[in-house]
Order: structure tokens, then sequence, then C-alpha cells
């Protein structure tokens, strides 16, 4: 009840934090996907760099999400407060399931079907477009389905850094023991992250071929 | 060139393919294929058949020595130029599971930009070729096929592009042995009315007397008995005679 209440009063403020949630999301997901399907794509053809680049993506993982945003503060460029350095380490985040999931579905394709279209004769690109991307593209899409619901969590945190966000709210509940607050940014950030999850699960069955779905 | 290449489709000359470790996989092999034979390469698991048929379609590309085919050294050939002439059907068969029966066979001939009725109408004549009935199997997808069929869709998807050669990686070994005798028999009625130039990898000695108008026997890497499938009995490598013995086992 206290939470409704709050919202009515609120309610400018609270959609303008669900937008910039979302924003911080959407952006960096994308950015994630333009930089690690492609990756993961080049892993396949040069198995030497899977060790390192893997290895790398999957440090930057390991890395407790406060202390990234803090690391990145004193940063040029890529650095500072605000909404920029929030999306840096939210593409971190999402890097690694998007990589590893591009990887592992070409990867797991029968070396039979690649096989066979290397000695038909497709070229290295015509056997990705016509056959490794379409066979790996549901569990590509699953990658970045979990990179998503991540992201939605993590982005919470960016408000630490003034990137805005429902983790003001979080934030703000904490430090004055108010559940109300805290609830006010935990409940959409933890909608938001369903919403993404049932979407993208829908597309992820809809992007597995005929003939491959189970 | 010799008058014995001269009529060759493609031939091997003292070609070797060796790893990094010194090993060889095949070890200074000399061998014509010439045009309308059905060439079998027979020979043990690892006696280098496989690599063989690879070097062919320039999978495999030699350390020493040279792969001619159609004239051209296969160093020298666009990859993917020289296996579009060249049909490629493997054991584990390898039709692209995301595509329909259509899809898979017509693949070649759309990519080598042939006119979409063309591409069709030899599509349908593909699969009646190899025994599948057009109306019933073109938009199946290969997982609703039972593995004969698959291995026929196979053939049909290599023949499609109307390839110069013929490549057989052991196409039936997979097979129950009633589909297999099935598709060894027509395979060898459609070997004779399509008059290809074939190179046919098999370990079955009894597949190899059946469909090959040669025999090549592989050993270690190295080539020990070529001729015809009658004289396999009579040759004296004693590879040659363990195979031919086990004929009257």
């Amino acid at each position: 009840m206290s939470l409704l209440r709050f919202y009515a009063a609120n309610s400018g403020e609270a959609l303008q934090l669900l937008l910039q949630h979302l924003l911080l999301v959407l952006a960096s997901t994308s950015l994630a996907v333009a930089i690690g399907v492609p990756l993961g794509i080049v892993l396949t053809r040069r198995p030497r760099l899977r060790g390192p680049v893997l290895g790398v993506a999957n440090v930057f993982q390991t890395i407790p999400s406060l202390a990234l945003f803090g690391f990145l503060i004193p940063l040029p460029f890529l650095g500072g407060i605000g909404a920029r350095t929030a999306v840096v380490a939210l593409v971190v985040y999402a890097l690694l399931p998007i990589i590893r999931n591009t990887y592992a579905g070409i990867q797991g394709i029968d070396p039979a079907v690649r096989e066979a279209g290397l000695g038909m004769g497709l070229t290295s690109g015509e056997l990705l477009k016509l056959v490794e991307l379409p066979l790996s593209l549901g569990f590509i899409m699953a990658g970045v389905r979990i990179a998503t619901v991540i992201g939605v969590g993590v982005a919470t945190i960016a408000a630490a850094i003034g990137a805005g966000g429902l983790g003001v709210y979080i934030f703000r509940g904490v430090a004055m023991v108010n559940d109300t607050l805290i609830l006010a940014g935990a409940l959409p950030a933890a909608v938001m992250a369903l919403g993404f999850d049932w979407v993208l699960g829908r597309l992820e069955k809809r992007l597995t071929p005929r003939g491959v779905r189970a | 060139m010799s008058p014995a290449a001269e009529g060759a489709v493609a031939s091997c000359r003292g070609a070797t393919v060796a790893f990094a470790d010194g090993r060889s996989a095949l070890r200074d092999l000399t061998l014509d294929v010439a045009r309308g034979e059905t060439l079998v390469l027979l020979g043990r698991s690892g006696s280098g058949k496989t690599t063989t048929l690879k070097l062919l379609n320039a999978l495999v590309l030699p350390t020493s020595g040279e792969v001619v085919v159609e004239g051209r050294a296969t160093r020298d050939w666009e990859p993917h130029r020289l296996r579009r002439q060249i049909g490629y059907v493997i054991q584990d068969i390898g039709l692209f599971p995301h595509f329909t029966v259509e899809r898979n066979v017509a693949l070649l001939p759309a990519l080598e930009r042939w006119e979409p009725d063309r591409v069709r109408a030899r599509v349908t004549e593909m699969l009646r070729l190899v025994g599948l009935e057009p109306s019933e199997f073109l938009h199946r997808y290969p997982r609703e096929l039972s593995g004969g069929q698959r291995q026929r869709v196979g053939i049909a998807r290599a023949l499609a592009a109307d390839p110069a050669l013929l490549l057989m990686d052991e196409p039936f070994g997979a097979l129950d042995p009633l589909t297999r005798a099935e598709l060894q028999r027509e395979f060898k009625a459609l070997c004779r009315r399509l008059g290809k130039t074939i190179v046919f990898v098999t370990h079955d000695v009894r597949e190899a007397l059946l469909l090959g108008t040669r025999l090549a026997l592989l050993a270690e890497g190295r080539l020990v008995f070529s001729g015809a499938p009658e004289e396999l009995r009579r040759a004296e490598h004693p590879e040659a005679r363990a195979f031919a013995a086990t004929l009257d086992a």
C-alpha cells in the first residue's frame, strides 16, 4: 500500500529512473552483442585465441560489480562518473555469456555438417551465413538472454557511480533504512528481468530453426 | 605428361602427407583416376584412404609431391571452385539439419546461380534418380528420414551440380546390412547409367569388388596394389592376400 502511495507521489521520478534503467540495459546488451558475437565467431576460426579471450572475459565476470564500477571511475575516456562508465561495466559483464554461447553454439554443430559443407565447396563465409549461424542462433540468443537478465540486476548498482536507474531508490532506501524505497527500486527491476527473460526466451525458440527444434 | 595421365580426371604424383611430428598419413602416392572409372580405395582404418580422397578435393594438401585435378594442381585451385566440381559423400552424411531435403539438394546449384526453374527440375530429377519420390520427400527435414533415405539424399546432393568427379568415403558404412546391400545394388546401377568418374573409399572387400572397376589397396600410407578387381586374388603383397583371404572365410 505504501509502495503504491510512493509511486503515486513520485510518478515522474520513478518513470524516469525506470527508463534510465531500461536504457542502460539495452545500450550495454546491444554493444555486448556487437562485440561478443563476432568475437565468438573469431574464436571458432582461431582456436588458439580461445583460452586467452574466454579467460579474460571470465576474469571480468569474477570482479565484484561494485568494485568494477569503482575501478572504472579514474580511467580516462572509458571511466568517470555517470552513465557512460556504467555502460562500459555492464558490457564487460555481458560479454562472457555471449562470447561463450556463440563459440559453443557453432562448435557444437555436428562436425559432419561442417565437413560436408566445406567439401561441397561452400566458402568460409557461406558456411557461416548459411549453416553455422542459423544452426547456432538459438544458442546465441540463450547467451544474450542470460546477459540481459544479469545486466538488469547489475545495472541497479550503476546508481552508485551516478548513472541513475532503479538502483537510486535501492541505495536511498538502504541508507534511510526504508523498505518501501528499496522495494520501489527492486520490484520493477525484478519485473524487468522476468520480462526480458520471457521475451528473449520466446525469441530464442522462434530463432531455433525447424528441423532441429526439440 | 605421360599418356596415361592425359585421360585422367585426377592424379596424385608422388604425394606425401606428413604431420609435424614426422609421421606420415600417406607416402609417395602416385595414382591416376581415369575418366569414367569407379576406383575403389581399399584398406584398413588408418591406411590413408580417406586422406587420399581428401587430397583430391583439397581438404588436405600434400606436404610434398602434387595432386592434379582437371589439369591443375590442387594447390593452385581456389578451394571452393575446385570442390564445386567434385561431389562429396561421407559416411556421416552431413545433411544440413535446418534445410528441407529440397534445399539440401538445391544448395549448390542455387549458389552457382542456376535459374530457379532449372534448380527445381534438377532437384526433382536427382531425387527420382536416387529412388525417392519427390512429392513425398521434398519438404521433409533430415531428421524425418531413415538412415538409408538420408544417404540417398546425400548422394542426390553430391550429384546435383553435375560434378566431373564423385568422391565417396564409406557412404554405406553406417547403414544396416539390408539397407546397405540395397543401396550398393542401386548405386552400382546408377554408376553404369551416369558414367561418372568415382573414387570410392571402403574397408569392405566385398563392397570393393562389387562396385569397383579398379581397386587400389593402401597399407600404412602406401599404395601396395592397383589393378582390376579380379586381380586382387592373384596379388602377392601380404595385405592383398589378407584382404583376399577374408573372401573365402
